[in-house]
């Protein structure tokens, strides 16, 4: 502000002085509160790669836990088992979730009455705010107590955490598919279910495989709906989803309180074994949605 | 309906019209029924968790929210008060310190940054919410932990010791504060990303107008955009509580879990949820399962309200605006 522009005086007062140091103070507070958030990201994720790199080795991936006793030299340990059990459980949850959630948002999306629409949408917003804890509790007093634990058991307890996300983005690309492609469908005579899943359903195809890797890498990272329905595994291999299988977030949650520092970079290369997929799926997701945007407006 | 009357073309096609398509129905009933499969699988959750709770309700009534205990006078009396209280201080606590910092940085993103820093910190703020709470756990264990006991604690002690807060050093970094801290960052991302969505969905006109009277950017955003957005803030805000509420395994790792209430959050304490994680390893009574079913029955009765309210808002607001 020039000092000898006529309406100098005007911006000279006492409470325009004021306003301007409580916007200034309030500009750098925001501005302080973004490089805070980044740098917690930087320091949380800084800290598992500082300490869990010494873990990450190709023992790492294809060796299970051993047993050390103390004495003589360390056996060779890995987590092999809990990413095998990792990718079968969510591998399992992402069968059960994907048909139910790609279902539901073609009815709400091409056929739901409005009324009926709202209470669905409703339905599973709540479902999707209940704690992953209480979802664990379900599904263990639904079908674990008499019946023991398996790994299927809490692919169906992530699969319930997974479809109300998969079910909103596929929602969301559904409506993008504009309304002439649909009147052009049944203008040449396609049955309604014809245009819907010949039509209709390959547009949104990027959009549902981004929704699903985001619900998926989301989930990978639960530990909550584990506890209760896959925690009581051995150390061995094994691929069978009727038994309690070993996963990356146990291993995790079940290391990090040993006092053995051996044991803890263990646990840390876990977290940045489980950070580097949740990486990898996201990216996969954004360029999914990048390109199914793309496709949208027409550049193949 | 035949098949050959479906093959046969033209006017056939006509006269098909007003009459359902056994493909339609298919679909229809299909979808139809995954669909539903929500509102079921709501009930069923319902349902079970309270059936599973039943004898637990029964022996100890709406008393066990009023009593401080679990698995006392020989694993018969249970009881959620310290673990109300305990949920109540750090997810209100968190809610505290994550709000004025969400709302900044929305505001950074939707009205300060400048386009190039927006692309590189949107994403940023975006991947802190999907770092893994377990890893967020075992980062509280070991690295935050220690800095509250040798570094935070005793320099918070020393200049706020008068608080009844902060009445002790911390003697282990498990306690309730760095349970705060730990929900903070988990909900930040979850709260801002909203707020920031909020924000840019407020009218430029309104903004220009504001600015054209002379107000300064922070004029703009008190009496323009946080009034414009002001129930889509109070929704985000809820499903924040909400999330610090239900977060059981960082908490659980963090916390200490002792069934204990102590106004000095350098004390360790439990959570509901995190009281659930921590008996993973199996209740050893029938008593004891139904109690721990009787906590998630609490936390479910709490998820639904606070998500109905929020839902509430955010639906009478788009029936305002118009949006969505």
């Amino acid at each position: 502000m020039s000092a000898n522009a006529p309406t100098a005086d005007l911006f000279r007062t006492e409470r325009m002085r004021r306003r301007r140091i409580v916007n200034a103070f309030v500009e750098i507070g925001a501005t302080v509160a973004a490089l805070l958030a980044v740098g917690v990201l930087v320091i949380v994720v800084g800290s598992v790669v500082k300490r869990g790199w010494g873990a990450i080795n190709v023992d790492f991936f294809t060796k299970t836990p051993a047993l050390y006793s103390g004495f003589g030299p360390r056996p060779e340990s890995g987590i092999e088992n809990a990413i095998i059990g990792t990718l079968i459980i969510i591998g399992l949850a992402l069968l059960m979730a994907l048909p139910v959630a790609v279902l539901t948002a073609i009815y709400l999306n091409e056929l739901a009455p409005r009324k009926l629409a709202g209470v669905v949408t409703l339905a599973f917003d709540v479902l999707n705010g209940i704690p992953a804890i209480v979802l664990g509790i379900f599904v263990f007093v639904f079908v674990v107590v008499g019946h023991g634990q398996a790994a299927w058991k809490a692919s169906f307890a992530l699969a319930i955490l997974m479809v109300p996300m998969i079910a909103r983005s596929t929602q969301e690309v559904l409506a993008l598919v504009p309304t002439s492609m649909r009147e052009a469908s049944l203008a040449l005579g396609a049955a309604k279910w014809r245009t819907t899943l010949s039509v209709v359903l390959p547009q949104a195809v990027g959009g549902i495989v981004t929704g699903a890797t985001l619900a998926t890498a989301r989930a990978a990272g639960e530990t909550a709906p584990l506890l209760f329905t896959t925690a009581l595994y051995g150390d061995a291999l094994d691929f069978n989803p009727t038994h309690p299988l070993a996963t990356i977030p146990m291993f995790i949650f079940t290391s990090a309180e040993q006092a053995d520092p051996v044991q803890q970079q263990q646990a840390w290369g876990a977290a940045a074994v489980l950070i580097g997929m949740i990486l990898v799926a996201s990216l996969i997701a954004r360029w999914f949605a990048d390109r199914s945007i793309r496709r949208m407006k027409g550049e193949r | 309906m035949s098949l050959a009357h479906e093959r046969v073309p033209g006017p056939a096609a006509f006269q098909r019209r007003g009459r359902i398509r056994p493909g339609d129905a298919l679909l229809y009933v299909v979808t139809l029924a995954a669909a539903l499969s929500g509102v079921v699988l709501l009930a069923l959750i319902t349902r079970e968790v309270l059936v599973e709770a039943w004898p637990a309700m029964q022996k100890f009534g709406l008393g066990f929210l009023t009593t401080q205990a679990w698995g006392d006078h020989n694993k018969t009396l249970f009881g959620a008060k310290s673990f109300i209280y305990g949920t109540a201080v750090t997810s209100l606590g968190a809610l505290l310190l994550a709000t004025p910092i969400s709302l900044a940085i929305a505001l950074f993103l939707s009205e300060l940054a400048p386009r190039w820093i927006r692309r590189i910190v949107a994403p940023l703020v975006e991947l802190l919410a999907a770092i893994p709470s377990v890893v967020l756990g075992l980062w509280g264990i070991l690295v935050l932990g220690p800095f509250i006991t040798g570094t935070l604690g005793p320099a918070l002690h020393g200049s706020f010791g008068w608080l009844p807060i902060f009445a002790s050093k911390p003697t282990v970094g498990s306690n309730m504060f760095a349970a705060i801290l730990i929900l903070t960052i988990m909900i930040v991302p979850i709260v801002s990303s909203i707020c920031r969505e909020l924000f840019v969905g407020v009218p430029q006109e309104l903004k220009d107008g504001a600015l054209a009277l002379g107000a300064t950017r922070w004029e703009v955003v008190r009496g323009v955009v946080f009034p414009y957005a002001r129930a889509g803030i109070a929704a985000a805000l809820i499903l924040g509580l909400g999330r610090a509420v239900g977060e059981a395994i960082a908490v659980t790792q963090v916390i200490g879990n002792n069934v204990a209430i102590h106004t000095d959050l350098f004390k360790p304490g439990d959570t509901l949820a995190s009281r659930i994680a921590g008996q993973y390893q199996g209740a050893d009574t029938a008593l004891q399962v139904a109690s721990l079913v009787y906590l998630a029955v609490i936390l479910l009765v709490f998820s639904l309200i606070a998500n109905l309210a929020a839902q509430l808002i955010v639906r009478r607001v788009a029936g305002r605006h118009q949006i969505r």
